[in-house]
């Protein structure tokens, strides 16, 4: 069974926007923080997805294309680290991860 | 004539800094010091300066010329070299002998003078820092270093004016004297720029070596010594620039005696007879110098006669003295100026001492109309100031008599304004000389004789000054006195002075009229002088000042009193238009620049305000405005079309 490239990119684009919503909607740090996770791997399948199509052209575009996710795979998973450090300073500083109860910087 | 520091004459160019010295000590601790220290410690230093004046004077009695040192060169430039140095010679030892000798004795009696004052240490500091600056006036060889001891007086001048700051008027007075001033010394810059381009020397004695190429009445001459004369009218208080001096009695009495008659105000005079061989090549220039000082003379005399405090008349005297020694400095009669800067200094520092010690013993009334019949309960300020009256009124073997004979032969006999009105000059001098009679013995009558019109309460308090300041009042009188006599006429007697000052002045050629005529002269003003005394007689003596009061009373009584107009006048054509456009640019700065300025602040606040509403603190909030903003490029993208 061969899944046509639209599929994955409407997938992904129906990921990214539940992501974006839950960022919108959730107060919990932690469930902003997954809702992130969720952008970002919504973005991945994209580009996978591009770079299979392109594949068949070009080998060497196929490539790059999953080249491209093994690095936002990497990067993520250093945010996770430093993005859950913080949220524990958060958590130990105010006994809560209600991100509107972080709104002291402003005028 | 240049010279090295061992030679004795150099001693006395340490003067300056021996006054200095004395400022220093008053002025950083002097507020420390008990009591009468601060007072011995400023005559100490004046008296320090006057014992190197005199070594100098000594030391220069022996020989022709005098001394020139090069300090250092203050601004060497192509072309133009501007060293500074110091001259001591016939002309300056006069004056440091003048500067620091009446300048003791009035440091002395200021002691007692200003006990009670508890910010006495400032004023001696103060004191002590013009006798230095006014030092370095006359020892300058520069123009430069010169201008410096000029403004230094004029500084010390305004702060000593205004030393009791606390009333208005006393400030304002300083202002007014510091302003006027300055129109004076705009003339003093830009007359040294002229120098600088005509002689390309700013060393005095170099320009007048020079002067002597250039041909007689040269233009170039004649501007720089104009541009000198208005420098002369500002700080000699000379017309139309004398109206700061009546103001200028706001300063405490011994400030008045020392800085407003005897030395300061003669800088005028000193500085173009320093500048003499400019002079006597210049005619023009010369004949103006006379003829503001002949109408200074004649306006201040006037103005005197319907003065009602006892230091304004005596201001507008000195202003009308200042106008005599003017004219002498005009006609070419140096040595005559100089004489009467000598003879000047002594009585009219004597009558300033003598109304302070009036106005001391009536504690600060200064109104004449209170006054009357003092001489009898203050005998020795009576005495010396009747001696004080007499001298400058011109009464023969006083020293007014020789000083103002001098002035009046030499204005007769001049050859350098010959053809400018020397007799018109001599005719108006002579006139002015019976006013001065006429209202010093006004003055005396009024303060000293007649009945008394004190009131019971002054009348019980009253009494004569210490010793401290009868002192100095006594030792005044005997110079004034007896000083005329080492400037006897010159056309038949040995004029010592003259002699002495030759050396250090240019020498002007006179005219030379039978000796009947020369002693006409002497008789004219000897008799002028009588009948301006006996008039004052008639008036305040005999008619009880009747006549005097009737005339005085009306229109023409108060435009005298008023200085004939001038600060009227002055008050319309300038003072008052500044003020306007003053006021007019207060509304600007107000209603414009800072209304502007603040409608500025509130609208830039009030942006600030609204934009800062966006930040909200609310994570949520922004990453709903960077998602609405990717769906605008988005947008825009799906649009206009993401490839070119």
């Amino acid at each position: 069974m061969n899944v046509p490239t639209e599929a994955y990119v409407a997938l992904s684009g129906v990921l990214f926007a539940i992501g974006a919503a839950g960022v919108l909607v959730r107060r919990s740090a932690i469930m902003v923080f997954l809702n992130v996770e969720l952008m970002l791997n919504a973005a991945n399948l994209a580009i996978v997805a591009y770079a299979r199509h392109w594949a068949g052209f070009d080998a060497l575009a196929g490539l790059s294309g999953q080249t491209v996710v093994f690095i936002v795979l990497a990067v993520a998973a250093a945010e996770v680290a430093v993005g859950l450090a913080i949220l524990v300073a958060i958590f130990r500083d105010r006994a809560s991860s209600d991100v509107d109860g972080l709104a002291e910087v402003r005028l | 004539m240049n010279g090295t520091w061992s030679d004795p004459l150099a001693w006395a160019a340490l003067a300056p800094l021996l006054a200095l010295a004395g400022a220093l000590l008053n002025g950083l601790f002097g507020r420390r010091l008990p009591e009468p220290v601060p007072g011995v410690v400023a005559v100490l230093a004046v008296a320090a300066a006057f014992l190197v004046s005199l070594v100098g004077f000594f030391a220069l009695l022996g020989r022709d010329g005098g001394l020139a040192l090069t300090l250092w060169s203050f601004l060497p430039v192509a072309g133009l070299d501007v060293s500074v140095g110091v001259v001591v010679d016939a002309l300056s030892a006069t004056f440091m002998l003048v500067i620091t000798g009446v300048g003791l004795l009035i440091h002395v009696y200021s002691i007692d003078y200003m006990r009670d004052d508890e910010e006495n240490a400032r004023y001696f500091a103060l004191l002590n820092l013009f006798v230095a600056a006014m030092l370095v006036l006359v020892l300058a060889d520069s123009l430069v270093l010169l201008f410096v001891g000029w403004e230094g007086v004029g500084v010390c001048s305004y702060l000593l004016i205004g030393f009791w700051f606390r009333r208005k008027a006393n400030a304002d007075a300083g202002r007014k004297a510091f302003i006027v001033n300055r129109i004076g010394d705009a003339g003093f810059v830009l007359a040294s720029f002229l120098t600088a381009a005509t002689f390309g020397s700013l060393t005095i004695s170099e320009v007048n070596a020079q002067a002597g190429t250039f041909a007689y009445g040269a233009a170039a001459l004649t501007t720089i010594g104009l541009l000198f004369l208005v420098a002369a009218t500002g700080k000699s208080a000379q017309f139309p620039l004398h109206v700061w001096l009546p103001d200028a009695m706001a300063g405490p009495t011994p400030v008045s005696a020392l800085i407003h008659a005897a030395t300061m105000v003669t800088a005028g005079v000193y500085l173009i007879a320093r500048l003499s061989p400019l002079y006597a090549q210049a005619p023009e220039a010369s004949a103006v110098v006379a003829w503001v000082g002949v109408l200074t003379a004649l306006i201040a005399a006037l103005a005197a006669m319907a003065q009602t405090d006892i230091k304004r008349i005596l201001a507008f005297s000195t202003i009308s003295q200042l106008g005599f020694m003017f004219v002498a400095i005009g006609v070419g009669a140096y040595a005559a100026a100089v004489f009467h800067v000598f003879t000047h200094a002594f009585f009219k520092a004597l009558l300033f001492l003598a109304a302070g010690s009036v106005i001391h013993a009536l504690h600060g009334e200064q109104d004449v109309r209170r006054m009357g019949g003092l001489g009898r309960r203050m005998r020795l300020t009576g005495t010396s100031a009747l001696i004080g009256t007499l001298a400058i009124s011109g009464v023969p073997l006083l020293s007014g008599f020789f000083s103002k004979e001098a002035i009046l032969g030499g204005t007769w006999n001049s050859t350098l304004v010959e053809d400018y009105g020397s007799r018109v000059l001599f005719v108006l001098l002579l006139g002015t000389a019976g006013l001065t009679a006429f209202y010093m013995f006004r003055w005396y009558h009024r303060v000293f004789a007649g009945p008394s019109r004190l009131t019971k309460d002054a009348a019980a308090k009253l009494h004569e000054s210490s010793p401290l300041m009868t002192l100095p009042l006594l030792l005044l009188a005997a110079f004034a006195a007896f000083a005329g006599f080492l400037g006897l006429p010159a056309f038949a007697f040995p004029n010592w002075f003259k002699a002495w000052l030759a050396p250090a002045l240019a020498q002007v050629s006179t005219l030379h009229p039978p000796l009947w005529v020369e002693w006409l002269l002497v008789l004219a003003s000897i008799v002028v002088a009588g009948a301006g005394l006996a008039a004052g007689w008639w008036i305040y003596e005999r008619g009880k000042g009747a006549l005097a009061a009737k005339a005085g009373g009306g229109a023409l009584g108060r435009f005298a009193e008023g200085g004939l107009g001038f600060d009227a006048a002055y008050r319309a054509a300038a003072i008052g238009p500044a003020e306007g456009v003053a006021a007019g640019l207060a509304v600007a700065d107000r209603d414009l620049l800072d209304r502007g300025i603040a409608a500025g602040v509130t609208t830039s606040s009030w942006i600030g305000r609204a934009v800062a509403a966006w930040q909200s603190g609310y994570v949520r909030l922004y990453a709903l405005a960077m998602f609405l903003g990717l769906a605008a490029v988005a947008v825009v993208a799906a649009v206009v079309g993401g490839r070119p």
